[in-house]
C-alpha cells in the first residue's frame, strides 16, 4: 500500500483541529487509512541517506498508508478534503471544467509506443513553496502507483507561458529528437539521454519502458519546442517553477482508463490553488482519425442503490436521511429516489475506485463506523468435513511420531541441485515444476522428493546426540500433463535416521509399523519389498515398496556420495513412499 | 556380616553409650583409619534418621618423609657428623658421597659448628671434627611432635625452621560429630534400592525397608518422537474450523494459472501483485490451458466493463495470454475461487469452507518473511450474509484462539467489499496488532461463477506462522519452518492450547 508523509503541524493547521498523536491514529482507523509511523524530516533523510541534509528540519512527519485504490488520498490536499467532509467540517467541493483554450494533436505514430494522450490547463495557480512540493510529489506518487512506474501512464508539467499551442504528439526515431532535458545543459538527442540516464539512479528503471522501439514519443509545441519525452523526461524549456501561474498538463499512456483517472486526480487535487478555485481548463485532444475530444471532462457518475440492500450488506437497520448523511461524509451526495425506497448517489470524478454499489455500501459503513456494527454469528448450518488426504496425513504423521521419530517442517522451493545432483540424479529424470523467476538458487523448482529437506535439517542439525529419527508428510510437486494446470501435488511420507550404523531395519520396521497401522501388511500380496536400484541409494541396499499391486516409493541405505553433498559424514538410511495410494 | 557392616554397628553401640562421638577421636581410639570411620558414619546416614552428623575441620602437623626419616635415622646434620672419622678427619669429597642429602647436612653441621673443612689439606679438601660428641636435637623434637601429634613443644622459631626445611606439613581434617537421630537404633537394617518381582512374589517388600529417592534430581530422558511446533497450531486451527462445522478445501495444489488466483478473484491484470517481483511465474509448465470457457469469456467481460454485474469493471483489454500464466499460488483464495465457481454450477446450498495450506511470494526476505508461508483461510457463503455477521463470525473463530478483543479497520481488498483489516488488542505489547484479513467477496467475482444474486461470501484469512510465532515466542521465522530448525526447539515444544 502507497504511503504519504505529510508534516504534522501544516496538516493539522489544514484541517483545522490539533490532534494528539493517539487520537490522529484512532481517526485513520476509522476512516481506513493508517498512521504508520510518527517521524522527521531530519530522520527520514538520514535512513534514506539523501544529501541534503542540512535544510531539514526536526518537524514532525506522519506517514500514512493509504489504500491502494485511492489515488485522492496520495497528497495532502485530498486527504485533508477528504478527512475535512468525513468530519463535516466541510461540503465535498464541486469540480468544474472551463472552457478549452489549447489542442493537442495525436499523430498515428504514436500508436507503436505509446498510443494515448490527453492533457489539461490548470489556469492562475499560486503555489507555496508546501504546495508546489505536495504537487510534485503527487505526480510520483501516480507514477508508481496507477502508472506502474510509468509503464501504463506518465505526466509531464509545464510553464504554459513559456510555449505556444497548438501542441502535437509525435513519435519520431530517438536520433530525430533533440533538445535540453530538464536540468540538463546542453541538448542531447533521443538516444544519448538513454545512454546518460541509464546511469541515473531514479530514472534508469524506466528507461526499458521504451528502449529498443524503432520511435520515442514526443510533445511538441508549435514553434517545435520539445514539452517531454514520455515517459522519461520533460524539456527544459517549458520547466515550472514556484511563480508558475498557468500549468500544461500532459498525459501520455498505454492505459487510456489510467490516463483518466491519473489526469482527473491531479486536476482536481490542484485545482484548489486556482485563482477559481476547483475549476480546470479542458483541452482538445485530436485524434489520428482525426476526432476531437473534450479532456478531462471531470465526470460525475450517478448510481441507483436501494436503501434496503445498504442496510442487508452492512447488517444496520438506519432511516434514509441517515444514510445520505453517511454518504455526504464520504464526498457523495445524494438523492431519494423510488419513493424514498433508494437513494441516487453521485460519484465525484475524484473517486475512480467506484466500481460497483458494493463500493458504495462500503463508504457508508466507514462512515457508520465499522466498529458500531452489530456482530451477528452467521445462521448457517452446515456439517464440518475434513480432506480425506489431509485427515490421512495427519494419522500417519502421528504414528510415525509415536515411533520415536520427530517431524521435520521443510521448504516446498529448492535449487535444481538439491533435488538433482546432490541426489545423484540428472534434472531432466525429476518432473520438476521450474521457476521462471526465482530471486536466489533456493527457489528454482518445487521439491519432488521430501528427502533432500530432511538431509538439510540433519545437517543443520549436527550438534543434536544420534541417532536422529526425523520425519516428514507433506506435499511435493511433479509435472502431469492430466491436469488443467500441467502439474500436481503428491502426499508423501519420508523418514530419515541418521546414526552411526546405517539403521536400515530401524526404517524398515518403521514401514512395516505403518503398513501395519494402513491394514496393508498382513497379506503378502498386499505389502512388500523387492531389491532394486536407484542412484540416491548405495548398490544393492535398496529396495522399492509394493503395497495394493503398487509400486509406492523406495527404501534403503543412503548413498555415501549423497550423504557428503548434504554436507553429512554418518551413515543414514530412509524411505519416501507417496501415501496418496491408501485414500 | 561384612566387616563394614561390623563397624557401623561398632559406631552405633559406641553411640549409645556416649550419645555422641567424634569419628577423628573415635578413630584415634579404636585404632582405626579415620575414612573407614567416616565412611561408616555416610553409609548408616544413608539408611535414614538414625543417626544425625555434624561437620567439623581441624588442623593439625604431621611429619613429612623427610621429617619421618629423620626421626628414624636422625638428621641430616647428625647423620654426616657421624661420617667425619674422629681421628684423622674425612675427605669432604668421600664424605659427600656417604650419606644421602649430604649437602644439606653438611652447611647445616658447618654453621652449628660441629665441623671444620681444611682446604689446604693433602690430597684435597679433608673435614675434620671440632667437637667430641654431638646431641641432635631436631630428632629430638620431630620424636616429640610426632609422640603427641602436636607442635606445643617447639619454638616458634623452630616451627619456622622445620616449615622451612618441609620436615613438617600442615593438614586440614574433615570429621563428623555424631549424635543420634530420631530413628536411632543400634541394629543396622540394609535398605533396598529397587522392588524386585521376587520381594512381590514372596512378599518380603512387607518387611524391607526402601531407599527414599532423591526427588531433587531429574527423571532419565524418554525417547520419544515429537510433532513439529507449527503443525501443532495447524491442528488446533483445524480443529477450531472443524468445531464449528467448515469442510475442509483440497487445497494440495501448489501450482495455479493466473486465471484462478488473479483473474477469476476479480483482480485487474495490471496490480502490481502479478508482478514478477511479487508471484513465482513458471517456466515449465509455463501456461495452463484448460479453463472453462463460457467462464472464462463471463470473467473477461467483468474486468473489462462489468459486464451485468452492475460494476463499471477495470475498463481494459483482458487479456488471455496473461491468465494463463502458471504461478506457484500466492494464496489459497485460488481454491475458495474454484471451490465457488464450482458451487455456482449446481443448485445453491450454503457452504462453509476452510483451509491452512502453503503459498507463495518472490518477496525480499527478512525474520518474519520467508518466499513461503501457511495461509488459514475461512470462507461462508450463504443468502443474505452481512458485514455484521463476518464480525460475528470473526469474534467466534478468534475467541477460540483465545483472542477476544477484535477491531475492524476498512481496507483495500480487489477481490472483497468491504474489505476489513482484523486488529486484536496484544496485552504484552499494550497496543493493537493486526492479526488478519477479511472481508465479502465482490459481486463482480461472484455473479460470473453462476452463484445467485443474493447470495453474499464472507472470508478471512491469516498466516498460521505469526500467531505461532507469538504463541511460541519466536523472533526469526527461520527458528520455526525450514531445514535449519533447531530440533530441540522442536523436542522441547510445548503442547498447543491456543485458548488457555
Amino acid at each position: 500500500m502507497p504511503t504519504i508523509n505529510i508534516l504534522k503541524d501544516a496538516l493539522f493547521e489544514a484541517i483545522g483541529i490539533s490532534y494528539t498523536d493517539e487520537e490522529f491514529g484512532e481517526l485513520c482507523f476509522d476512516f481506513g487509512i493508517e498512521l504508520d509511523e510518527i517521524t522527521s524530516e531530519k530522520q527520514i533523510f538520514v535512513r534514506e541517506k539523501k544529501e541534503k541534509f542540512d535544510d531539514t528540519s526536526d518537524a514532525v512527519v506522519y506517514k500514512i498508508e493509504v489504500p491502494a485504490n485511492r489515488y485522492d488520498l496520495l497528497c495532502m490536499e485530498g486527504l485533508v478534503r477528504s478527512l475535512k467532509v468525513f468530519l463535516r467540517r466541510m461540503a465535498a467541493p464541486q469540480y468544474f471544467v472551463l472552457s478549452s483554450t489549447q489542442r493537442l494533436i495525436i499523430r498515428s505514430e504514436t500508436a507503436q509506443v505509446r498510443p494515448f494522450a490527453l492533457a489539461a490547463v490548470l489556469r492562475n495557480i499560486t503555489f507555496t513553496e508546501a504546495s508546489y512540493n505536495n504537487f510534485i510529489d503527487l505526480q510520483d506518487k501516480l507514477h508508481l502507483t496507477v502508472g506502474r512506474k510509468r509503464t501504463l501512464v506518465a505526466i509531464g508539467t509545464h510553464d504554459l507561458d513559456t510555449v505556444e499551442g497548438p501542441f502535437t504528439y509525435e513519435a519520431l526515431p530517438p536520433q530525430q529528437i533533440k533538445f535540453k532535458a530538464l536540468n540538463q545543459v546542453k541538448e542531447y538527442t533521443g538516444l544519448e539521454l538513454m545512454e546518460l540516464y541509464s546511469h541515473d539512479s531514479h530514472l534508469k528503471e524506466y528507461l526499458p519502458i521504451i528502449q529498443g522501439k524503432s520511435v520515442y514519443p514526443v510533445i511538441f509545441d508549435r514553434n517545435r519546442v520539445v514539452l517531454s519525452m514520455p515517459p522519461i523526461i520533460n524539456g527544459d524549456h517549458s520547466r515550472i517553477s514556484l511563480n508558475t501561474k498557468n500549468v500544461f498538463i500532459d498525459i501520455t499512456a498505454t492505459d487510456l482508463n489510467k490516463a483518466k483517472i491519473a489526469l482527473d486526480t491531479l486536476v482536481t487535487m490542484f485545482s484548489q490553488y486556482c485563482d477559481k478555485p476547483f475549476t480546470c481548463e479542458c483541452v482538445e485532444i485530436e485524434r489520428p482519425d482525426g476526432q476531437v475530444e473534450i479532456q478531462p471532462q471531470l465526470k460525475y457518475r450517478e448510481q441507483v442503490v436501494s436503501l434496503q440492500m445498504i442496510n442487508q450488506k452492512i447488517g444496520i437497520n438506519e432511516p434514509a436521511e441517515n444514510i445520505q448523511m453517511f454518504l455526504s461524509r464520504m464526498c457523495f451526495e445524494s438523492n431519494l429516489v423510488d419513493e424514498g425506497e433508494s437513494v441516487k448517489v453521485t460519484i465525484p470524478p475524484t473517486r475512480a475506485d467506484i466500481l460497483h454499489p458494493c463500493d458504495i455500501i462500503e463508504d457508508v459503513a466507514i462512515a457508520f463506523g465499522f466498529n458500531n456494527v452489530h456482530k451477528t454469528f452467521p445462521k448457517t448450518c452446515t456439517v464440518g468435513h475434513q480432506l480425506p488426504v489431509n485427515k490421512l496425513s495427519d494419522q500417519i504423521r502421528l504414528e510415525v511420531a509415536l515411533l520415536g521419530f520427530t517431524e521435520a517442517l521443510t521448504f516446498a522451493l529448492c535449487s535444481c541441485d538439491d533435488i538433482s545432483s546432490r541426489l545423484r540424479k540428472k534434472m531432466n529424470e525429476t518432473s520438476a515444476v521450474q521457476i521462471a523467476n526465482p530471486k536466489t538458487s533456493e527457489f528454482q523448482v518445487a521439491r519432488t522428493s521430501l528427502l533432500p529437506g530432511l538431509l538439510k535439517t540433519i545437517a543443520a542439525n549436527k550438534r543434536m546426540p544420534i541417532p536422529l529419527r526425523i520425519f516428514e508428510v507433506a506435499d511435493v510437486v511433479l509435472k502431469d500433463k492430466h491436469t488443467d494446470v500441467g502439474a500436481q501435488n503428491q502426499r508423501r511420507l519420508c523418514a530419515v535416521y541418521y546414526n552411526k550404523t546405517p539403521g536400515f531395519e530401524v526404517i524398515h520396521g518403521l514401514l512395516d509399523r505403518v503398513m501395519q497401522v494402513l491394514n496393508v501388511a498382513n497379506d503378502k500380496d498386499f505389502y512388500y519389498i523387492k531389491a532394486t536400484e536407484d542412484s540416491t541409494y548405495f548398490t544393492g541396499w535398496c529396495a522399492e515398496v509394493y503395497a495394493l499391486g503398487k509400486a509406492i516409493g523406495k527404501l534403503g541405505v543412503i548413498h555415501p556420495e549423497v550423504i557428503t553433498a548434504f554436507d553429512l559424514n554418518m551413515p543414514a538410511s530412509a524411505v519416501e513412499i507417496d501415501i496418496e495410494q491408501f485414500l | 556380616m561384612s566387616a563394614a557392616e561390623a563397624l557401623c554397628e561398632l559406631i552405633l553401640a559406641e553411640l549409645e553409650k556416649e550419645k555422641r562421638i567424634d569419628s577423628y577421636d573415635f578413630s584415634v581410639k579404636i585404632g582405626k583409619d579415620h575414612q573407614s570411620i567416616v565412611g561408616a558414619i555416610k553409609s548408616i546416614r544413608s539408611l535414614g534418621d538414625v543417626i544425625t552428623t555434624e561437620q567439623r575441620q581441624f588442623e593439625s602437623w604431621v611429619l613429612t618423609q623427610e621429617g619421618k626419616e629423620m626421626v628414624e635415622k636422625g638428621s641430616h646434620e647428625a647423620r654426616m657428623f657421624a661420617s667425619v672419622s674422629s681421628q684423622e678427619g674425612s675427605l669432604q669429597a668421600d664424605l659427600m658421597k656417604s650419606v644421602p642429602n649430604a649437602k644439606i647436612g653438611f652447611s647445616k653441621a658447618m654453621s652449628a659448628g660441629w665441623i671444620r673443612l681444611d682446604k689446604t689439606a693433602q690430597g684435597g679438601p679433608r673435614v675434620f671434627r671440632k667437637v667430641e660428641s654431638i646431641q641432635d636435637h631436631v630428632q629430638e623434637k620431630l620424636c616429640r611432635v610426632m609422640e603427641c601429634s602436636s607442635v606445643d613443644c617447639l619454638t616458634e622459631d623452630q616451627l619456622k625452621e622445620f616449615k622451612k626445611r618441609k620436615l613438617l606439613t600442615n593438614v586440614v581434617t574433615k570429621c563428623f560429630v555424631v549424635t543420634c537421630g530420631p530413628s536411632f537404633s543400634t541394629q543396622l537394617v540394609k535398605q533396598e534400592t529397587e522392588l524386585t518381582p521376587e520381594m512381590i512374589q514372596s512378599g518380603s517388600w512387607k518387611t524391607k525397608q526402601f531407599k527414599a529417592y532423591n526427588f531433587d534430581s531429574l527423571g532419565t530422558p524418554v525417547t520419544a518422537g515429537h510433532l513439529h511446533p507449527l503443525m501443532k497450531v495447524r491442528a488446533e486451527i483445524r480443529q477450531i474450523f472443524l468445531e464449528m462445522g467448515f469442510t475442509e478445501m483440497p487445497t494440495n495444489n501448489f501450482i495455479e494459472s493466473s486465471f484462478w488466483n488473479f483473474d477469476a478473484l476479480f483482480q485487474p491484470q495490471q496490480h502490481p501483485a502479478r508482478d514478477s517481483h511479487d508471484t513465482f511465474f513458471l517456466k515449465d509448465p509455463a501456461t495452463s490451458n484448460q479453463f472453462p470457457e463460457e467462464y472464462l469469456q463471463k470473467v473477461k467481460t467483468v474486468h473489462e466493463d462489468g459486464g451485468d454485474t452492475g460494476s463499471v469493471g477495470y475498463r481494459y483489454d483482458w487479456k488471455r495470454e496473461e491468465a494463463e500464466k502458471n504461478i506457484l499460488r500466492t494464496h489459497t483464495t485460488a481454491i475458495s475461487a474454484r471451490m465457488l465457481y464450482q458451487l455456482g454450477q449446481k443448485e445453491f446450498t450454503p457452504v462453509k469452507y476452510f483451509s491452512i495450506d502453503r503459498v507463495f511470494r518472490n518477496e525480499t526476505l527478512d525474520a518474519t518473511h520467508l518466499a513461503e508461508f501457511h495461509q488459514i483461510e475461512g470462507v461462508v457463503a450463504d443468502y443474505d450474509l452481512t458485514l455484521g455477521n463476518l464480525m460475528g463470525m470473526l469474534y467466534q473463530f478468534f475467541s477460540k484462539m483465545g483472542i477476544t478483543r477484535l477491531r475492524f479497520k476498512p481496507a483495500y481488498n480487489p477481490y472483497t467489499e468491504p474489505s476489513m483489516e482484523v486488529f486484536s488488542y496484544h496485552e504484552g505489547l499494550k497496543k493493537w496488532v493486526e492479526i488478519g484479513n477479511s472481508g465479502v467477496f465482490r459481486p463482480e467475482m461472484l455473479l460470473p461463477m453462476g452463484l445467485p444474486e443474493g447470495v453474499a461470501v464472507i472470508a478471512w484469512g491469516l498466516s498460521l506462522e505469526r500467531p505461532t510465532m507469538i504463541k511460541y515466542g519466536i523472533d526469526n521465522i527461520r527458528e520455526l519452518v525450514g531445514h535449519k530448525v533447531n530440533l530441540q526447539m522442536v523436542h522441547a515444544n510445548p503442547l498447543c492450547r491456543l485458548d488457555s
